[in-house]
Formats: C-alpha cells, sequence, structure tokens
C-alpha cells in the first residue's frame, strides 16, 4: 500500500481501490448483458417456434426402442425412462473403461521400465501411436474394419468358456447362481446363446476407449514411477527387497501422489469420450438423446439434460478421486 | 548407461533381448506376434486392398466440393507456404548459432529433404494424379528445397533488419491464405459449404489453434485474478467447458446457437463449429498455463510491481513469458488434441476428413473400402500430431534458459 | 475446493434454466423475413440427406444429384433464376429439424415424412410443402438369412437409422407382433447400410425406395430381397418452418407448379416454344397465368413472375425430375405407382394455378 501522501497525488486511473472496482464492475456488466442478449434471443426465438421450455414431454411415451438395456425397456415406457436406459449403458461402459484402461495402462507404463528392450520399446511405441491418432477414427476402425469383420455363426472364434462372432461375445458363467450351474456358449439353430453376452457395439467403444486412455494412462504411470529417485530402488535393493516388494512397498507408495491426480483427469477424458459411442451404434445417453431431440424437437431441453448428466458424471469421478487422492497423499508423515 | 559397456551389435541384442529366461521368452513372443502383424498387413496392403477409393477421391479428399476453376487459388496458397517455409527453415540453419557447430545440412535436414523428395515422387505415384498434377506437386517439392538452399546459403548477407522481418511472414500469409481460400478483395466468394477434406481440418484446427491461445491466457489470468467477480467468470466457464464433452457442445453450437442470436446472424455453420473449438480448447490451455502461472515463485509479480511497472507490463514482460515456457508442452498437447478433435466435425455433418471419408463410402462403387480410407487417415493424423509434438519439443530445447547459452 | 468450483461450472445450466423458465413471450419478430434474407443472400441454403442415391448424392465430382436435390434447384431456380445458387447443408436425420427451426438451412429437402407431429406447432412445427414421393416403409433381407416375414425377424438385430420415422414405426409392427427384437441405431445412413452388408444385422429397414435405391449399389443387388409387408406410409415431403407461412407458400407453389407443368405437358425440352406460343395467344389465358405472362402469381408469393418458367427450365417437370432420378432412367428404375399424376390414378395433383 503506498502511503496516504503518495495517493493523494496519484490520478484516480491508479487508485489501487478504486480500479479493481471499476474492472469488476465492468466485468459483471458485460458478463449481465451478453447473458440477458443470449436469453433474450433464446426466448424471443423459441417462442417464434413455439418450443419454449417445458419438461412435460418427458412423460410421454418414446415409442423408439433402446437395444441392450440394463434396465428393462420398450417403446411404450416415458422418454425419462429411456433416457435413463442410456445412462445407464453409458455408466456401464465408463465403469469397464476405467477399469480395463486403468489395468492396461499400468501394464503397458511399467512395460517402459521393462529390462527387455525390445518391450521397453514396443510400451514407447504404442503410445506414440495411439496418442497421435483421433480417438473417433480408431472407434470407427475397431467398429467397421476390426469387429464387423468377425465371422458368424459356426465359423465364430470359439476358446473354451468363449466365442466371439459378429454377433457379439459370449461368455461362460452361472446359468444359476445358486446350484452354482455353470454355462457355455452355444449354438442354437445359427444363431449363438450364452448367460453372459456383450454386443460388437460395446465391444468396439471399450476396445476404443480402453486402448485410447490406456496410451494417457501409461504416461501417467510412467511420469509418476520415473518420479520416485532411483536411490529408492537401490536402497530398497540393498536391504535385500525383491523388486517386485520394493515396488509395492516402497516405489508405488510414493509414485501413487503423482499418478492419482493424473488419473482422475484421465478417467473424466474417458467419460466424456463415451459419448463418441454414436460411431459405432452404441445406445450410450448421447446416442438416446439424440434420437429424443429428433422426435420431440426440445433441442434445448436435451442439451440441457445431455450438459447436466456428463456434469454429474465428471463431479462423482473427482469426488471419488479427491478422496483416494487424499488417502494416498495421508501417508506423507 | 548404455556407451559404457562394449557393444557390438550382437552383444547388444543379446543383452536388451535375452538377459534372462524370461526375457528370452517375452522376446520371441513379441517378435513372433510383431512378424505375424507384418506378414498380415504387407499381405493386405499388396492384394487385397483397393486404393481405387483415394485414387478415385483424391480431390474430394484434399478440398472438398472447392469449385475446380477456383483451385488455382489452393496452388499459389501452397506455393507461398512452401517458399516462407523453405526461407524460414534456411535462415534457422544459416544463421549461426553459440550452442552448436555450424552447420548448414545437419543430418536431420538431409533426412527430412529425402522424406520430402521421396513423398513427392511417390505420392501422386500412388494415388494415381494426373501427370499436370504430378507436376506442379514435384516443382513445390522443388521449390522448398531451393528456398530452403538459397536462404541457408546466402542468411548472413541479408541484412539484419530484413531478417528480423522474416518472421512477420507467417500472420500475413495467415490473413492471405483466408482471403484465397474465402475469397473477397476481387476474389470470388468460396462458401464454407464447398470447403472439405483436409482444407477444412486444417482451415478449423489453424482457426481455433491461433485463437484459443490468447483466449485461453486470458482466461487463466482471470482464474488467478484478485477481483472476485472476474476469477468466478472465468472459473464457471472454464469448469462449464471441462465439465462437457465436446460432442455436446458441438451440437449446441449446431442446433442452439441460431436460437441464441437474432435471425440471420448466426455465422455459417462452418465458423460456428471453429468457434465452437476455439472457446473449447481454450478453457483447456487455460488450465495449462494456469499450471505454468503456479510454478512461478510469487515473488516474480511483486518484484515487477515493486519496481515499478503496471500490471499489464509486469505480466507482460516478466511472468507470462516464463509461465508460458513451463505452459508450452502442456499447451502444445492440447493444440495436438484440438487437431484430432476436428474429426468430430463429422458426426455433425461437416465434411472434414473423416466426413469425406465416411461421404465417399457411401459411394455405391466404393462400399466397404473402410481399412484403406481409415489407415491412409490414421496416417495422416498421426504425421500431423508427431510433427507438432516434434516441433514442440525442439522449440522446449531452444527456449530452456539453462540449455541455450546463446540467450 | 475443486469440488465447489466443478459445482460451479453448474451455474451457467441453472441460471438459463430458470431464466428460460420464467420468461413467457417474447413475441415473433422473424416472421415473413426468411424470403428477404435468402434474396440479399443470394444463395438458397437447402439442407439434404447428400448421401442416398437417386434423392441427393454427391459424386466423385462434387455435384449433388437426385429428386431432393431437384427441389433445391428448382427452388433456387424460381428465386434467382439459377439453380446454382443452393448451398446444400448434409444433414443426418436426427439433426434436421434442429437445423430448420433455427434457421441453418431455408429448406429441408431430405426425404422427410410428413407426419402430424412434426407438422404440429406444439410438436417439431414444420410446414410441410407438397408431397415429392409417397412411399412405403419395407424390410430387406439378405437371401441366405431364410427371412419370409417380419415375425420371421424376432429375436433377430435389426439396422435402422436412428431418428427416423422407420425407427419408430418398426418399433410400433414388432410390439403389435409381439416380438422382441435387437434395434441396431446408427447415425447415419451409410453406416446402417454398412453394418447390414457386413452381416452385423439380419435385416435393415427403410422407405422402400431408399431400400431400393441402396440395393443397386451393393456388390449382390439379387442377393437381397425386400419382405412383402408395407410397415407404414411415407409421404417423403421437403419442409420449411411454422415461423415464416410467405416463405412456405412460395415454396409449396414452386414444387406444385412442377407438377402442374408435368400435367400441362411443359417440359425442360418445349418450355421455350410454350412461353412463346403463350406470349402469342392472349386467349390462352390458363397457360399465360401460369407462365407469369400474365396475372401476379410471383408477386403474390414474392417470387419473380415467370418463376415457373425458370423452374422447369431448370430441371424440368415433376415426372421427368422423377424419371431421371428414380424411375426407369436411373439406376434405381422404381416404378411410378402412386407418384404418377392423378388422372393416371396416381396421387400427384396440384391445386389450380388460379
Amino acid at each position: 500500500m503506498p502511503p496516504s501522501s503518495v495517493s493523494a497525488v496519484t490520478p484516480w486511473w491508479r487508485n489501487r481501490r478504486l480500479i479493481p472496482g471499476i474492472v469488476q464492475a465492468a466485468v459483471g456488466l458485460v458478463v449481465l448483458v451478453v447473458v440477458a442478449f443470449l436469453v433474450g434471443n433464446l426466448v424471443r426465438n423459441l417462442t417464434a417456434a413455439g418450443l419454449l421450455l417445458s419438461w412435460s414431454w418427458l412423460g410421454n411415451p418414446a415409442g423408439f426402442d433402446v437395444s441392450e438395456t440394463l434396465l428393462p425397456f420398450d417403446a411404450s415406457l416415458p422418454y425419462w425412462r429411456a433416457l435413463l436406459a442410456g445412462l445407464v449403458n453409458t455408466l456401464r461402459v465408463v465403469l469397464l473403461g476405467l477399469v480395463g484402461a486403468t489395468l492396461f495402462g499400468t501394464a503397458v507404463g511399467m512395460a517402459s521400465f521393462s529390462s527387455n528392450g525390445l518391450l521397453k520399446r514396443l510400451a514407447r511405441i504404442y503410445v506414440e501411436l495411439i496418442r497421435n491418432i483421433p480417438l473417433l477414427l480408431q472407434l470407427v476402425f475397431w467398429y467397421f474394419v476390426v469387429f464387423l469383420a468377425l465371422p458368424n455363426g459356426t465359423s465364430a472364434i470359439q476358446l473354451p468358456g468363449l466365442v466371439l462372432a459378429k454377433s457379439g461375445l459370449y461368455l461362460a458363467w452361472f446359468s444359476d447362481l445358486w446350484h452354482l450351474q455353470w454355462q457355455g456358449p452355444h449354438l442354437d439353430g445359427g444363431v449363438w446363446h450364452a448367460p453372459l453376452r456383450l454386443t460388437v457395439e460395446f465391444g468396439a467403444l471399450l476396445t476404443g476407449l480402453v486402448v485410447y486412455t490406456a496410451a494417457f494412462i501409461a504416461e501417467v504411470v510412467r511420469g509418476g514411477v520415473a518420479s520416485v529417485p532411483k536411490g529408492q530402488w537401490e536402497a530398497a535393493n540393498s536391504l535385500g527387497f525383491n523388486p517386485l516388494q520394493t515396488l509395492q512397498r516402497i516405489v508405488l507408495p510414493q509414485a501413487l501422489r503423482v499418478i492419482v491426480p493424473g488419473l482422475n483427469s484421465q478417467y473424466i477424458s474417458l467419460a466424456k469420450n463415451s459419448s463418441l459411442a454414436v460411431a459405432c451404434g452404441y445406445a450410450d445417453l448421447y446416442s438416446v438423446a439424440e434420437t429424443t431431440l429428433n422426435q420431440t424437437g426440445r433441442a434445448v431441453e436435451v442439451v440441457l439434460v445431455l450438459l447436466g448428466s456428463y456434469l454429474v458424471i465428471d463431479l462423482v469421478i473427482s469426488a471419488l478421486m479427491n478422496g483416494l487422492n487424499r488417502m494416498v497423499q495421508l501417508k506423507e508423515r | 548407461m548404455r556407451t559404457a559397456l562394449p557393444s557390438s551389435p550382437l552383444q547388444r541384442l543379446r543383452r536388451e533381448l535375452f538377459s534372462s529366461p524370461l526375457d528370452g521368452l517375452i522376446s520371441i513372443g513379441l517378435i513372433g506376434f510383431l512378424l505375424a502383424v507384418a506378414i498380415a498387413l504387407v499381405k493386405w496392403a499388396l492384394f487385397q486392398a483397393q486404393w481405387a477409393v483415394l485414387q478415385a477421391n483424391s480431390t474430394l479428399f484434399a478440398v472438398g466440393r472447392y469449385p475446380l476453376e477456383q483451385q488455382w487459388r489452393l496452388w499459389l496458397l501452397t506455393t507461398l507456404l512452401v517458399g516462407a517455409t523453405g526461407l524460414s527453415w534456411g535462415l534457422l540453419r544459416g544463421l549461426p548459432r553459440l550452442d552448436r557447430v555450424d552447420q548448414l545440412w545437419p543430418r536431420n535436414d538431409r533426412i527430412a529433404v529425402a522424406v520430402v523428395l521421396a513423398l513427392a515422387v511417390l505420392a501422386p505415384l500412388f494415388l494415381k494424379l494426373s501427370l499436370a498434377i504430378q507436376l506442379r506437386w514435384w516443382l513445390e517439392a522443388a521449390l522448398l528445397v531451393a528456398t530452403r538452399w538459397a536462404a541457408g546459403r546466402w542468411a548472413l548477407r541479408i541484412p539484419p533488419p530484413a531478417r528480423r522481418l522474416v518472421p512477420l511472414i507467417w500472420p500475413l500469409l495467415y490473413f492471405a491464405g483466408m482471403v484465397l481460400i474465402s475469397g473477397g478483395l476481387g476474389l470470388i466468394q468460396v462458401s464454407p459449404s464447398e470447403w472439405g477434406g483436409l482444407l477444412l481440418t486444417l482451415v478449423e484446427s489453424s482457426f481455433a489453434i491461433l485463437l484459443c491461445f490468447p483466449l485461453g491466457i486470458l482466461l487463466a489470468l482471470g482464474r488467478r485474478s484478485e477481483l472476485p467477480l472476474l476469477r468466478w467468470s472465468s472459473v464457471v466457464y472454464i469448469e462449464f467447458i471441462r465439465g462437457a464433452p465436446l460432442i455436446t457442445l458441438l451440437f449446441l453450437g449446431q442446433n442452439i446457437l441460431g436460437f441464441l442470436l437474432p435471425g440471420g446472424l448466426a455465422p455459417d455453420r462452418v465458423w460456428r463449429a471453429a468457434w465452437v473449438l476455439t472457446f473449447f480448447a481454450a478453457a483447456y490451455v487455460a488450465e495449462a498455463v494456469r499450471a505454468g502461472l503456479a510454478s512461478l515463485p510469487k515473488g516474480q509479480l511483486e518484484a515487477a510491481r515493486s519496481l515499478g511497472l503496471p500490471l499489464p507490463q509486469a505480466l507482460i514482460h516478466v511472468v507470462l513469458p516464463q509461465a508460458l515456457r513451463v505452459a508450452l508442452p502442456a499447451t502444445v498437447g492440447q493444440f495436438i488434441s484440438l487437431l484430432q478433435d476436428t474429426t468430430l466435425l463429422s458426426l455433425i455433418g461437416l465434411l472434414d476428413l473423416l466426413g469425406t471419408a465416411r461421404t465417399v463410402m457411401a459411394n455405391p462403387a466404393f462400399l466397404g473400402r473402410n481399412a484403406e480410407v481409415y489407415l491412409v487417415l490414421a496416417l495422416l493424423f498421426w504425421c500431423g500430431c508427431a510433427a507438432l509434438g516434434l516441433g514442440s519439443r525442439a522449440l522446449e530445447t531452444r527456449l530452456n534458459p539453462t540449455a541455450n547459452p546463446a540467450r | 475446493m475443486p469440488l465447489l468450483r466443478r459445482l460451479a461450472a453448474s451455474l451457467p445450466l441453472m441460471v438459463s434454466l430458470a431464466l428460460v423458465g420464467c420468461a413467457s413471450d417474447g413475441g415473433g419478430g422473424i416472421q415473413s423475413q426468411k424470403l428477404a434474407t435468402i434474396k440479399a443472400r443470394g444463395k438458397l441454403i437447402c439442407g439434404v440427406d447428400g448421401k442416398l442415391p437417386g434423392f441427393s448424392f454427391v459424386g466423385s465430382d462434387g455435384q449433388y444429384t437426385g429428386l431432393d436435390a431437384d427441389v433445391c434447384k428448382a427452388t433456387a431456380a424460381a428465386l434467382f433464376g439459377d439453380p446454382s445458387k443452393v448451398d446444400y447443408r448434409d444433414l443426418n436425420s436426427s439433426e434436421r429439424f434442429a437445423a430448420l427451426a433455427s434457421g441453418e438451412v431455408d429448406l429441408l429437402s431430405r426425404n422427410t415424412t410428413e407426419t402430424l407431429s412434426r407438422d404440429a406447432a406444439g410438436g417439431n412445427g414444420l410446414s410441410f410443402a407438397p408431397t415429392t414421393f409417397y412411399d412405403g416403409q419395407g424390410v430387406m433381407t439378405p437371401n441366405a438369412s431364410g427371412v419370409k416375414a417380419l415375425k420371421d425377424l424376432a429375436g433377430k438385430p435389426i439396422c435402422v437409422e436412428s431418428g427416423t420415422t422407420t425407427e419408430l414405426n418398426l418399433a410400433d409392427r414388432m410390439r403389435e407382433l409381439k416380438a422382441a427384437y435387437t434395434p441396431l441405431k446408427f447415425q447415419t445412413g451409410d453406416q446402417t447400410y454398412a453394418a447390414y452388408l457386413q452381416g452385423r444385422c439380419v435385416a435393415v429397414t427403410s422407405d422402400r425406395s431408399q431400400l431400393a435405391a441402396k440395393r443397386t449399389s451393393f456388390p449382390d443387388p439379387a442377393g437381397h430381397t425386400l419382405l412383402p409387408e408395407v410397415l407404414s406410409k411415407e409421404p417423403l415431403t421437403p419442409a420449411t418452418t411454422n415461423a415464416d407461412p410467405a416463405w412456405a407458400d412460395a415454396v409449396r407453389w414452386t414444387i406444385y407448379a412442377l407438377m402442374q407443368a408435368e400435367e400441362l405437358g411443359i417440359t425442360q425440352a418445349n418450355i421455350d416454344a410454350k412461353l412463346a406460343e403463350a406470349k402469342a395467344n392472349p386467349n390462352q389465358a390458363d397457360l399465360r397465368r401460369f407462365l407469369g405472362v400474365e396475372g401476379e402469381f410471383g408477386k403474390q408469393l414474392g417470387l419473380p413472375a415467370d418463376f415457373v418458367v425458370k423452374a422447369v427450365k431448370a430441371t424440368g417437370n415433376y415426372g421427368e425430375i422423377f424419371e431421371r432420378n428414380v424411375g426407369m432412367g436411373s439406376k434405381l428404375k422404381l416404378e411410378r405407382g402412386s407418384n404418377r399424376q392423378w388422372k393416371e390414378g396416381g396421387l400427384i395433383y396440384s391445386p389450380p394455378f388460379r
């Protein structure tokens, strides 16, 4: 703070109390004017088009079907149920994607510390290859080139307990959990049946998301492990720890402090990227929302639902990861 | 570490691949896997792939439906770009720098020239371009090498004031390019809906990259401002954008922006998408820059202020140069993902590279030629993104004050 | 703190919700401005599919052809005397109505079915022009699948373009048949057919004309059959919005003009002769009014007096457009069927130009 004798001669545009106030007021005014302008137009134009905001349509029957829903759904149920089914589908792919990408990404990240030169280089090539190709391109590639080229019927790829066909992935599972009755995939009238089935649309989306996100997670893991000084490994080694123990007891707890915040943003981008499901025919939230918009014409409401849902998903992931972060950071005494 | 040991290639191979039985097993497995993949790929490329889909549609992939009689403008622009690249490249190498031995043609440059020449010869052959167009590509390649050579050779003869003007060519060229592409100033207008393919991808990504950077810096400064209103508006904006998938924002831009602006004021949807990309990327760039700002000790700004510098000047001359240097890798990372994100335009019906690919594959004659098209697109994107990454790393080393005594 | 900040991100959502929710009415200020906007712009922005041979399709030369594209060309010709003054926008089925409602496109000519909810002010609020193609929904299956009727598709995957009436009709019919099935939805037609051709689904459903159009492009057209069932009525109709009745009328009567021209035997080839004939014979009042030699039809619509001449000159009459793009003169080889003139027992009927 300048002494008062100076501020007496300071011109008003140098006034340290006045200027911030003016700037603030100006910013506030601009924000207000812009928002008012946009919302005013929105209301005027929506009124002209007869589409003023309303939510009652959510209760009308949807009239379209949604495939592979976890919640039971048919065309007679209302729109909000359709959107909910889409949301559950999104959550399913996000959840499995998170697990898959974390496992695979960690493996690739750790492979870059391997003593095997080939493995090390492959891990590097994988990361550099995948990160520099757009996810959407990878998704359509997985779906149209890889998964839709799978054989069907009797020529499907068959492994014990697992069948991979054009119509999906069929897995053995307990057909009766109580009596521990195990049932494998079987062919019936040219169509495969199994207790557990994933469609190729889901498969392509999941594969694309896992492969893409894993490349980024590998970098996060590699950075985290590399942030632990080499001396720690050597010290542990000389104390008689074997490499696995060293990793588990010494390196990982320290590396996690760097890794967890990095994982957070990768998880969030995986959740958001799952909206690219439309490109490979999986009925996720965005895809159902698009159909809904088309049948109802309610553009603004549908976009609000979409933005709100993804925001909530992000918030939940952030909250969980922040909790995890606190846990790993607490170990520091 | 490797240099410390005596190494004949065979020994090195043995050490790297077969140092233990487990390693050996892994190596053999990997080698087998790689061989299988390579053989399958070569077999497919030579015997199964039908490249006609790219050959017949090369114009569509390059410029979309850009009118044929106006395409000379794009050739002119390419020539200007090639000339400017050669000039800048030559000057970069021709001028002495303290940190390294002067070498007019370092190994990297020789490799680059070889790659350019090989591409200029092979790509037109592969795409079966007409002789007239092939010839133009050869001339462009020759021009690049010639200007590179000439600028490197006579770099020192150019008076320093003129030399300092060379970087200014680029912004000028950008505006000239925009005029050449879209028309105006006596040129016939070419509507954005007629741009497509690579042209559209490049226009959209370069526009968004150039604009999101300053916008991101402003947002980052706003977020660290002491004024609560400014800070909270920035926070709300950044978190709002980062909380939404890009596709919903593009969707919003295409379907709702028309409602938000008075009738007829909404820009063409190509520009609408470009603005959405810009606003989207700005939020992420802001976070990268904020991390850079956070890495600076608080004392930097305080010292500058106490020396009497007004806030804007303290920011421009003291804080930002240091913060941006730290933020550079993350920022370029955002640019790279922005380039990749342009593929999402195909989901809102724009004919960018991927959109063109989808249109082409709806053509009866090319149905099911997914693998050929997607692989070539992947290669294109990979080269673009990898080049950006390499450039960023080169810039990083040049800007690093400790590694470069010339500064 | 980070959570708090992210919560703050939801602020704009809530604000906009609240503001839009409270607002009552703003009075429409954009009525009847569309024509002026289009004329000032000098180009018609036309929303089309762009990937459907016979209706609207971009060839390797980058030119749009097809019945839907010709409607755009005829309208542009009626407005400007030049069929090339069209900006085409490829729209997928799920974005088309929003594009029209927000003023992104002036005219939607994209094999769109006219329905009540799309027309109603409380629904999509479209304003439909005359139907340019009477169609019905069909189902196509590979011969090898052994599917003979709709009910055979129970438990099987069916490919369908999302956001279409066909999607809804399929759901309705299968519900009536009490047959569970797996709908595989794609955003665009080309993805839908690509998935079908690669054997992902046992059937694909769409308008019968579209199925026929696509089948011509298959590697083995003879290997696919249309099931006998027609699932629905699909009158494919160009559309504008309710927001500007004057513009809707201009489009409506331009299309009627194409139909009327066929009824009167006026073709692209003889239009100049007919015009000369009309000018020479003051007592051919009908023809003179129709071709704009006398009367104010053009002016009443906000179009040039000779808009009919310009439109027919650009694309030919309705019959010519049909034959060239989807009829026997095209690859699709569709029968005129219901799309014959009313005098020949079809549904193509122009109200009088009077």
